[in-house]
């Protein structure tokens, strides 16, 4: 953002001071997430910057955090990864068609009480977590489904379904019901009318609504803690369990990895996004 | 045309009109079956419980159950005098099958919580009533220890008549109904829940606050750079946003610690000796800082997706009418931008007022919330009572303020990324 040539000198200073706020705050947001990857290249026990790791040493650095992570004995990251993974999986999944189903109902312009319904569908995203932890964990405890993997799944749908809702209504509000109403008039069943007219057109909205579902599950600790028992433990129980005892190099391993699975997810979400808008603006 | 207003038909004979109801029916049917699969999910395992929270909270029916007969004798007792000799009875024979179900202790603890010292007096009767001889009983109990004969001691007893109670609630702010009834606070030194509230409520303000102040400019920043330059600086907000809690507490816990690169740097610069480096972690500062830059991105992005919507010609006509860049940002810009102010600021808030990890883990013992106490009695003291009734209060807290935002800017405005 150049200024131009006949700005005043004090509005010029100002303006590098501003620009310097931003540079701070941008440097605030992104740099702790820095220091986690060369800490986890680590070949000392240490969460500090050794002196050969400053020197730029090559013996400073190793992948044996990364063994550990992945052969360690008693090795926990395992299993939980794979827990994640599953109870990811068919949290979003739940989600997703829940979440769809309740979003396509409700931007029909039929549908009674619809302030009331979506003030309900997205309160577990308003209530906090704690108090959601407490609330599912006393059902899941009444109904016997306390540590187990289906507990933490339905859990986690409750959850996720906000997004999907959200996400997949703010799709549809750009929608042109006629395109439906012509596939009909040519003969198309309401299910085929669907599978080929509107799923092609609201999915980058469930797409984006599902990796937010994923991203809540497999991130989510406080519910998990109420509900897990000893064999459903995930990545990020296992996670807070080793951030409270003591701070391994290990989960500076695990921790790149997460980031990297980020930055994957990142991508996914904007070039989503972008489709979605692209798409967007044809229908216009 | 005749006068008489003939009725349109369709095809069917039906009149339209009937027709176009039944076919509007049908579509509300329609619309609330898709509804319906989730609405009912979310009523039977989410709004259900938490009013299950709400019954948990005040119930009291422990004592209540274990001294039926008790409480049946004494419905008629005023509570001025020692009640007569069938409530005696009747206690001697809720007591004796207590004591043989080996359930006694339950209720010398709950008793002993209404009035001091009877725990030793409800012990000593479970000894001395295996030789009790029947009839007369009030004589009886009133000689195994002195305090029976004390009035205090029954209305104590008869003030757990009710099978609910709100003591929970008074208990987390602190205070306790006494034995004449009257709420009054515990003692100075007790008082630790208010403490918490207040410490709360400060945390997310100023957490706010902190994110309010940093996020306006960068918004700012992103939304009026071009394209190439601004998609570029948004993954600095969105690589956060979408990167786990756990890793971003676990790097703040890295760079607090007192050998952590911070206090390095401070020794670098010469701010601070460096065997005198200061304690950032395990306290408020570390709080604020982890909790700051971890909602940070959820007041950047509603902000952004308001100001992007700001025509850049709007400042310049105002500079153009006279209004130098300050007045023009304060009078054109920033109204504009409210909504966008208003939606970060609850977002944040909200969830800053129900922070549970990173507090737990970069608080330490000064820089807990709410919600780590209420995890604590739900996992530590199995008071789970008191944990829903806290939980609630927490909920309550909320709900207004999510309700007084939705009088002032509507809750429409919130939008996701």
């Amino acid at each position: 953002m150049a200024l131009p040539k006949y700005t005043e000198p004090h509005y010029r200073i100002w303006h590098y001071f501003y620009l310097l706020i931003c540079g701070c705050v941008f440097f605030f947001l992104i740099a702790p997430l820095f220091v986690i990857f060369p800490l986890s290249f680590n070949a000392e026990e240490f969460l500090v910057f050794s002196d050969g790791m400053k020197r730029l040493d090559p013996d400073a650095f190793s992948l044996r955090w990364y063994k550990d992570m992945i052969y360690g004995t008693k090795n926990p990251w395992g299993l939980a990864a794979r827990n994640s993974f599953i109870i990811a999986i068919f949290a979003t999944l739940g989600s997703i068609i829940l979440g769809t189903l309740a979003a396509l109902g409700l931007s029909s312009r039929h549908m009674p009480y619809k302030g009331l319904i979506m003030a309900i569908l997205i309160s577990p995203m308003i209530v906090p977590l704690i108090i959601s932890g407490v609330a599912i964990f006393f059902f899941m405890a009444k109904v016997g489904l306390a540590a187990t993997h289906l507990g933490i799944i339905l859990a986690h749908i409750i959850l996720g379904t906000p997004f999907v809702v959200i996400t997949v209504t703010a799709t549809l509000s750009g929608f042109d019901h006629s395109i439906t109403r012509a596939a009909s008039s040519l003969g198309s069943s309401p299910y085929n009318t669907f599978m080929k007219i509107t799923l092609p057109l609201i999915l980058p909205g469930v797409i984006s609504g599902g990796l937010f579902a994923f991203v809540t599950s497999f991130d989510e600790v406080v519910v998990v803690l109420f509900l897990a028992g000893l064999d459903n433990t995930t990545i990020p129980i296992q996670m807070w369990t080793g951030l409270r005892e003591q701070l391994s190099p290990t989960i500076l391993a695990v921790a790149t990895c997460l980031i990297i699975l980020s930055v994957l997810i990142l991508l996914t979400a904007e070039l989503l996004r972008r489709r979605s808008e692209r798409l967007r603006g044809i229908n216009r | 045309m005749s006068s008489e207003t003939e009725k349109i038909l369709t095809t069917d004979g039906i009149p339209l009109e009937e027709s176009l109801k039944q076919a509007e029916k049908k579509n509300k049917i329609k619309a609330f079956l898709l509804v319906a699969p989730l609405l009912l999910f979310l009523i039977i395992t989410y709004m259900i419980p938490i009013g299950d929270m709400f019954s948990r909270s005040i119930d009291d029916k422990m004592v209540t159950n274990m001294l039926p007969k008790t409480y049946k004798a004494m419905e008629n007792w005023d509570g001025k005098e020692l009640p007569p000799e069938e409530v005696f009875e009747a206690f001697y024979l809720d007591y004796k099958i207590l004591v043989k179900n080996k359930t006694a202790g339950k209720l010398q603890t709950q008793l002993n919580y209404e009035k001091n010292g009877f725990k030793s007096v409800l012990k000593k009767l479970a000894r001395k009533q295996k030789k009790f001889e029947e009839g007369n009983y009030k004589e009886q109990i009133m000689k195994v220890h002195k305090r029976w004969r004390n009035v205090e001691y029954w209305r104590a007893i008869k003030r757990r008549a009710p099978s609910y109670t709100y003591s929970k609630y008074l208990k987390g702010v602190d205070m306790y109904s006494n034995e004449d009834g009257k709420i009054v606070q515990v003692s100075e030194d007790r008082r630790i829940h208010r403490i918490l509230w207040i410490r709360t409520v400060e945390v997310a303000f100023f957490v706010t606050l902190f994110c309010f102040l940093m996020a306006y400019p960068i918004a700012h920043l992103l939304a009026t750079l071009p394209m190439k330059y601004s998609n570029l600086l948004m993954i600095c907000v969105l690589l956060p946003f979408w990167t786990s809690l756990l890793v971003r507490t676990a790097s703040w816990m890295i760079l607090l610690q007192q050998q952590g690169i911070v206090n390095d740097f401070f020794v670098w610069t010469g701010l601070v000796a460096d065997d005198n480096r200061p304690e950032m972690m395990y306290n408020k500062t570390g709080t604020y800082v982890a909790m700051t830059q971890i909602l940070l991105p959820f007041m950047v992005l509603p902000l952004y997706s308001v100001m992007k919507t700001i025509s850049p010609s709007l400042m310049r006509a105002g500079k153009s009418l006279g209004a130098t860049p300050a007045v023009a940002f304060f009078k054109v810009y920033f109204p504009l931008t409210i909504p966008g102010i208003g939606a970060g600021c609850l977002l944040v808030f909200i969830l800053a007022i129900g922070y549970y990890i990173t507090p737990a883990l970069v608080g330490g013992a000064s820089g807990t919330l709410i919600s780590n106490q209420i995890a604590y009695h739900m996992k530590s003291t199995l008071d789970w009572s008191f944990a829903s009734a806290m939980g609630l209060m927490l909920l309550t807290g909320v709900l207004a303020i999510y309700w007084i935002y939705n009088k002032l800017v509507g809750v429409d405005n919130i939008k996701l990324g």
